[in-house]
């Protein structure tokens, strides 16, 4: 086994381990950071894929950004007791059982489809920086500006939303 | 430069992706904690983008690493907006779970 070989199948673990530790820990916010875990492990993988762009990118954002939301809100809420109770048991075999069955058509579809296109072994760079920017602003150049719509309504929204409703005069 | 894809075939990163992929849905489905399930909905949106960042090395095209920070950015947006819902019912029924979010049932 080659020394990448090894690097993939620790970080495959890592991820699948830490996202099932996700759905199973009973505090949030030890579910948060496992999730941590696994976002970490994602970016490894992308870093394993050359694309060190995105690596970057995720790191800022999902380790970055989106867990300080998260984390913040569950203090905010003050949810970190184990306060949640757990569905009921037919509901949760339920889950389970479903899961498993979409699991196994997921893994069973991606394992018996042949692979209509040969590997391109090109060894252009295309995860960098310089030659993402080009694509970025060469052909997706108009999603790339509706994205930032997209964000400054999203901050509105969230303004709107979480501002506290004036009390109305009787 | 050592291309992975040549020593790890596409068909493990399939089958990651499709595990990652299914212990999101089963987050969604085995929890009550809102927050939690907002963490599964993550979980799911990365091993597709993990996916296409996969296929995008294998076919040696940069859209696919483009659509992922689309996708990053999206996901963004939703969490913000979605956590900014979670704290406006906790105001008003204190208690994210979602088991208590049946007002429009009655």
């Amino acid at each position: 086994m080659s020394l990448v070989e090894i690097t993939f199948l620790i970080l495959s673990v890592i991820a699948i381990g830490s996202a099932l530790m996700t759905v199973l820990s009973k505090n949030p916010i030890h579910s948060a950071i496992y999730l941590l875990i696994c976002f970490s492990s994602i970016a490894g993988h992308y870093l394993l894929l050359n694309a060190q762009f995105l690596f970057i990118v995720h790191i800022i954002v999902y380790s970055g950004a989106i867990m300080v939301l998260f984390l913040t809100t569950l203090m905010l809420l003050n949810l970190n007791e184990e306060t949640e109770q757990h569905k009921p048991a037919m509901a949760r075999l339920g889950a389970l059982v479903a899961a498993i069955i979409l699991g196994l058509v997921l893994v069973a579809a991606v394992s018996k489809t042949a692979t209509l296109m040969p590997m391109n072994n090109n060894t252009v760079d295309i995860g960098s920086i310089k030659a993402l920017g080009k694509v970025l602003m060469d052909e997706y150049f108009y999603p790339f500006e509706f994205i930032s719509i997209l964000l400054l309504s999203a901050m509105v929204g969230v303004v709107l939303l979480t501002k506290k409703e004036k009390t109305t005069v009787a | 430069m050592l291309a992975i894809l040549d020593v790890v075939s596409i068909k493990y990163y399939l089958i990651l992706s499709a595990f990652l992929f299914t212990i999101g849905v089963f987050g969604v489905l085995f929890r009550r904690n809102a927050i939690t399930i907002f963490m599964c909905v993550e979980l799911m949106l990365n091993s597709v983008n993990l996916l296409l960042v996969a296929f995008s090395t294998y076919h040696h095209d940069a859209s696919g690493q483009v659509f992922v920070f689309f996708v990053m950015a999206v996901a963004a947006a939703e969490v913000a907006v979605g956590l900014a819902i979670l704290v406006t019912i906790f105001r008003n029924i204190h208690s994210v779970d979602i088991d208590d979010l049946k007002a429009l049932k009655n």
